[in-house]
């Protein structure tokens, strides 16, 4: 174990790789070591805002198919009460009109019977008449007995 | 078998050392030196005669070329940096430098340019030269030895000049910054008057001394600690990987391979430690809290 010029060559050495180090190695790795570190903290930085846009946009998308939604189901609905508000018009339309034939049909029904009322009344009136004639086997004035005729048809 | 066994450990923990012999110096093979000259020492004794004017050839050689390939390869990926998708190469360097960056900034809170880089290059290079001890103790000592190359220490970190090489640097940064920031008079104060200090003038003189021995133990305490730290572990591991060369070749996997296991732990953790004391010194130096 000889202390020698070992010693100072190897201060040497040291001294001239620490400067070959420092001028010439550390500093190109450390700064690519800090771009990259830039770049991704950007990276990261820019997929945060993406993740926040993406955010706004489901929010903003499930908003407006909200309003579409309410939008759709109140014109439903209104479609609804339209139809309703029809089908109640066409009924009541259809009952007017049901009513109006069944008044017709019955006033028709009235006049008719008057008259084949009225034409029973007169055939009865010439049947009695003739019964009567026959009877008396004498013609009876018509005129003369046509009040009475007329008592006896009012009767009938 | 005691006698080989002594002389092989010893032949395992020479360097290769090249250094000035003095003149009229005999060498192992009974050769004597006119004048003094620059040569390859051929045993250890020769190396140690050597003195203060020898290098570790081994010991530099393989610090400065793993040292080149933690920076080749960090340059490569420092190039072709992108701060898009990175390759394979790109992500293992900033996963270090991510790391090394973590514990500067979680330890050292002040602005800097130097501390980061200085404690990436501690960390790898001191973690490549340990992890020379991973290969097999005999295979690159046999292998040099081959090309004729008498003795070959791979471990760096083994060699306590290395990392006496980087503590001492350390040391130096210490004391730079200590003066940098706090100015010499800060400095100073700070070796002196604390941590005993008083309000009246007189006792404060007379504490100086007290406080300058403490302090000053505790500041050459630092690099001392250091180098000796991450010389102790590796040493001793490199012994133990000897030693157990030394069992039956059939034996060897059974001790060898649980310590090269619990080693992958050592050797990180020592080059961890070591680059985390540099950064915890370093803060120290810049703090003017006193």
């Amino acid at each position: 174990m000889n202390i020698n010029l070992t010693m100072i060559g190897q201060a040497i050495a040291f001294f001239i790789f620490v400067v070959f180090c420092m001028k010439y190695v550390w500093p190109p790795i450390m700064a690519a070591l800090q771009e990259r570190q830039k770049k991704i903290a950007d990276g990261l930085a820019a997929s945060d805002r993406a993740t926040r846009d993406l955010e706004l946009a489901q929010e903003k998308s499930a908003q407006e198919l909200r309003e579409a939604k309410q939008q759709a189901a109140g014109l439903i609905e209104q479609a609804n009460k339209r139809a309703a508000q029809i089908v109640e018009a066409s009924k009541d339309d259809a009952r007017k009109e049901g009513q109006k034939l069944i008044e017709q049909a019955k006033a028709e029904i009235e006049q008719e019977r008057n008259q084949a009322r009225d034409a029973l009344r007169a055939e009865v009136a010439a049947i009695a008449i003739a019964g009567a004639e026959k009877i008396l086997e004498t013609s009876v004035d018509a005129s003369k007995h046509n009040d009475m005729l007329e008592k006896m048809a009012a009767e009938l | 078998m005691a006698g080989s066994a002594s002389e092989y450990i010893q032949h395992h923990l020479q360097n290769l050392t090249y250094g000035k012999l003095p003149a009229g110096y005999e060498r192992a093979d009974g050769t004597v030196i006119e004048e003094s000259t620059w040569t390859m020492a051929h045993t250890a004794a020769e190396a140690s005669d050597m003195g203060f004017w020898a290098v570790h050839v081994d010991s530099l050689g393989w610090a400065v070329g793993l040292g080149l390939i933690f920076l080749i390869l960090f340059r490569m990926a420092a190039k072709r940096a992108t701060s898009g998708q990175p390759g394979g190469l790109q992500n293992f360097v900033e996963v270090m430098i991510e790391f090394v960056d973590t514990s500067v900034k979680e330890t050292f809170h002040g602005r800097n340019k130097v501390i980061a880089p200085l404690a990436l290059t501690i960390f790898c290079w001191v973690f490549l030269m340990n992890l020379m001890d991973l290969v097999p103790v005999d295979f690159l000592p046999q292998l040099f030895h081959l090309m004729g190359l008498e003795y070959m220490k791979v471990v760096p970190t083994t060699d306590v000049n290395v990392t006496l090489g980087m503590s001492l640097s350390v040391f130096a940064l210490i004391i730079y910054y200590s003066v940098k920031v706090k100015g010499v008079g800060g400095f100073l104060g700070e070796l002196t008057l604390h941590p005993f200090s008083s309000d009246n003038l007189f006792l404060k003189v007379l504490l100086i001394p007290v406080n300058l021995l403490l302090e000053g133990v505790s500041l050459l305490a630092k690099p001392i600690s250091l180098a000796l730290r991450l010389f102790g572990n590796l040493y001793a591991g490199e012994l133990i990987f000897i030693l157990i060369a030394l069992l039956p070749l059939w034996a060897q996997w059974t001790l060898s391979v649980p310590w090269a296991i619990f080693h992958i732990l050592i050797i990180t953790l020592q080059a961890f430690i070591f680059m985390m004391l540099t950064i915890v010194y370093l803060s120290m130096a810049h703090e003017d809290n006193h």
